[in-house]
């Protein structure tokens, strides 16, 4: 796999990231590092913090603490923290979808893609002077992004759907869609807010065959694309990720290969509870952990 | 209280048998009804006497008004039990007689023209469609289809509504009253296309849109009076005066989302026209400014008899009869092509970044910016387009009528725009035309009822309400698409099986 040849170059960096709502502690002191072409998955139980370190990586919450450093692989840093949410996904190159599905509905599924496009295109039709009178170099760009949508609508399933209402595609197929929209920005960091939700067994196999390929191949533009993923499908977590990082209670309780994280009694405990009797000598670590 | 016997009737409408006992006690239910609502709406009014204000009775008006509530209640109970056929050939018979036959009273003839006219229609819809009774989601559904078929049939209706257009002032109809009529609707469907592109694209409920066109006004009004400018030079200024201000009330004001954000904008609306009014020594308070100077023909000539030193007479120009018409055949034209110019402009702007933007923006916002998608700065560039439109409106305005002030910018006139684009349906060009005819052309129209012309708006956006709710041809077409049209337009057949 990629994962050993990019091992030294983090993509993500997050360092001590604290995010506190008043007296509410979401995301305490996480760190932990997302690398280009891998999937990094993103796990916990319900209230852990997740969605939260989630809206801090891509903009939508400043952090209370805490730095966020993406690499770029031509070398470029940029300070997720300091940015505002737009620019994240303009300059720095980071996507995602969310956890309930947002799309335009009343647009065309190619609109959808269009519009991702946004700035590349905007700048292209002079801010749209050049776009309203019709010249050649916007509508080179047109094109050119046409060919990018279409790319994407072919790799996720959808092209014989793309002048339909977004708002009136299968559910299962929305999302598909979502996850090409965020595509269409050319990320280098795809976050993707638990995309196997309310999927089918054989949507969610068709979902994890999408997601290997944004990891494993180049995006037409010769950009590779890291995947940071929340997920509660664990079937589709430890088939698909490289690397796993467990949150609970806001904390990060573990960090390592799907077979180190499985395994992990910290995990386990986190998700199945505790044995009364196996529970004792750990009494104090867990009652430090669970308050 | 007799109201539990009287809609314990109602469930007898889905028998069989016509229950006449039923429909006539449920028409006089409604009947009771609009007389307690109408003896002190309707039969009372006040009159201003010498002596003081006094109260006089408008018994005819109040029977009028109930009897026209019982014979459409009637009419419509008994539709839904299936004799549509016969209530449709009587009320098209009361609306004949009282078009035709002589009336002992206005209101007598207003009652049947109006009702029979009414369930006319609604009994002619249950005819056609062979069922009377409609869910709220299939009459949404069909009037959905007629509206794109209306959106495809707009390739072919509005060249020749331009041409149409274009043509009315050579035909002999044309006099005075018709072209001021007509340029009367050109302004409305211009703000309304203007206001579209806040409202329609953007998805920004902007109330205060007036003030942009009153800014537009003044801008002219003022740099004429003190300046001396000419029209061909302030129409630009004015659009971008009213451009400015788009942009320096949209800079606090986009951070608000919804109704906090339609709220300030109305409040703008109101702080504009009052500063016009208080602002005394510039603007002249609410004197207005009279004397604003007509257009030339594009500097070249002017339409008067006698022209000022340095300028031709246009008729002398081309050689023609002078005629006091020529000036209004030019605003005409000059409205036509402004309101034409707003029309193409959404037109493409659609298909670019930009206006694929303020889209998104309408449908999500948070989606939008998590595509890198500049919200503030979107909102202010369809803030500041629009405004601009507005200020050319405002600026034509000003010199058509010669004479402006605050009253003509009042917040009835913001109303009267957005319920244009919301009566077309959001963001629909060819809704706009329709709704302006339907909101300004038929008062027009209907001078002699001008009492009952706020009843008739009101009722008008209660049956849009309870019919369209999203308004009447509101219909998108996809800006691009992958698939040819044929082709495309079909769905996928295997589509719905994924």
């Amino acid at each position: 796999m990629s994962a050993a040849m990019s091992q030294d170059k983090p993509l993500l960096t997050v360092e001590h990231l604290t995010m506190r709502f008043g007296g509410l502690v979401a995301n305490n002191d996480v760190s932990f590092v997302a690398r280009a072409g891998e999937i990094t998955a993103l796990i916990g139980p319900n209230g852990a913090g997740k969605t939260t370190l989630f809206n801090c990586v891509t903009g939508f919450y400043t952090p209370t603490v805490g730095r966020l450093t993406l690499r770029h692989p031509d070398g470029t840093e940029h300070l997720l923290e300091r940015m505002p949410g737009y620019r994240i996904a303009q300059q720095a190159g980071v996507a995602r979808t969310f956890q309930n599905i947002r799309l335009f509905s009343g647009m065309s599924v190619l609109e959808n893609l269009i519009v991702a496009q946004h700035n590349k295109l905007m700048r292209a039709s002079g801010f749209a002077i050049a776009g309203l009178l019709g010249l050649p170099t916007y509508r080179a760009a047109e094109k050119q992004a046409l060919d990018l949508a279409k790319y994407w609508l072919d790799r996720v399933k959808l092209t014989d759907f793309a002048d339909w209402e977004a708002g009136n595609l299968p559910y299962g197929a929305q999302r598909r869609l979502e996850i090409a929209r965020a595509m269409c920005t050319e990320p280098v960091l795809l976050c993707l807010d638990e995309p196997a939700a309310g999927l089918n067994p054989r949507e969610s196999a068709d979902l994890a065959e999408i997601l290997t390929f944004i990891r494993d191949a180049c995006n037409p533009n010769g950009r590779q694309t890291g995947v940071l993923l929340i997920e509660h499908d664990m079937s589709v977590v430890m088939r698909i990720s490289d690397h796993v990082v467990v949150l609970d209670y806001g904390r990060k309780i573990s960090d390592g290969d799907p077979e180190h994280v499985k395994n992990d009694p910290a995990v386990i405990r986190a998700y199945l509870g505790e044995d009364e009797d196996a529970a004792l000598p750990t009494a104090a670590a867990a009652g430090s952990k669970g308050a | 209280m007799t109201m539990p016997s009287h809609t314990a009737g109602a469930p007898h409408v889905a028998a069989k048998a016509v229950d006449w006992s039923g429909s006539v006690r449920e028409a006089g239910f409604a009947a009771f009804i609009a007389l307690l609502l109408t003896v002190p709406l309707v039969g009372l009014r006040t009159i201003d006497r010498p002596t003081g204000l006094s109260i006089e009775a408008r018994p005819e008006e109040v029977v009028a008004s109930v009897l026209l509530v019982f014979l459409g209640r009637l009419g419509l109970g008994l539709i839904g039990q299936g004799l549509a056929l016969p209530v449709l050939l009587l009320a098209l018979g009361a609306a004949a007689v009282g078009l035709v036959l002589p009336m002992p009273t206005q209101v007598l003839r207003l009652v049947l023209v109006a009702g029979g006219g009414i369930i006319a229609l609604r009994a002619a819809f249950a005819v056609a469609t062979h069922r009377s009774k409609l869910t709220l989601a299939e009459r949404d559904r069909r009037m959905d289809r007629v509206a794109a078929k209306v959106q495809h049939a707009t390739r072919y209706i509005a060249p020749v509504a331009i041409i149409g257009a274009a043509l009315l002032p050579l035909t002999p109809i044309a006099d005075r009253q018709i072209l001021d009529i007509g340029i009367l609707l050109l302004t409305y469907i211009m703000l309304g296309w203007g206001l579209n592109i806040v409202v329609g694209l953007a998805g920004l409920l902007d109330l205060g849109y007036v003030a942009f066109y009153a800014v537009g006004a003044y801008s002219y009004a003022l740099l004429a009076h003190y300046f001396g400018l000419s029209f061909w030079i302030c129409l630009p200024l004015a659009g971008v005066l009213a451009a400015l201000s788009g942009v320096l009330l949209g800079f606090p004001v986009l951070r608000l989302r919804g109704d906090y954000f339609a709220i300030v904008t109305l409040g703008f609306g109101e702080i504009i026209r009052i500063v016009l009014i208080n602002w005394y020594q510039f603007t002249g308070g609410p004197n207005g400014i009279s004397g604003i100077p007509r257009p030339s023909f594009f500097g070249i000539a002017e339409f008067s008899r006698t022209p000022a030193e340095g300028m031709a007479a246009f008729h002398e120009l081309f050689g023609l009869e002078f005629s006091p018409l020529h000036r209004i055949v030019f605003m005409y034209y000059l409205i036509l092509a402004l309101a034409l110019l707003v029309n193409v402009f959404t037109l493409r702007i659609r298909k670019l970044p930009l206006g694929r933007a303020w889209e998104a923006l309408r449908e999500d916002e948070i989606a939008s910016a998590s595509l890198g998608i500049n919200r503030t700065n979107m909102k202010l560039a369809a803030f500041a387009i629009a405004a601009m439109f507005g200020g050319f409106a405002g600026s034509f305005f000003a010199t058509r009528q010669g004479f402006i002030s605050p009253e003509s910018f009042t917040f009835i006139e913001s109303a009267i725009i957005l319920a244009i684009v919301v009566l077309g349906g959001m963001g629909s060009q060819i809704g706009v035309v329709v709704a302006t005819l339907l909101v300004i052309g038929l008062p027009e129209a209907f001078r002699e009822l001008a009492d009952y012309r706020m009843l008739a708006f009101g009722m008008g956006m209660v049956v849009i309400m309870l019919w369209r709710p999203r308004g009447l041809l509101a219909h998108r077409d996809p800006t691009i698409l992958l698939h040819s049209k044929t082709g495309g337009g079909a769905k996928p057949a295997g589509g719905t099986a994924r």
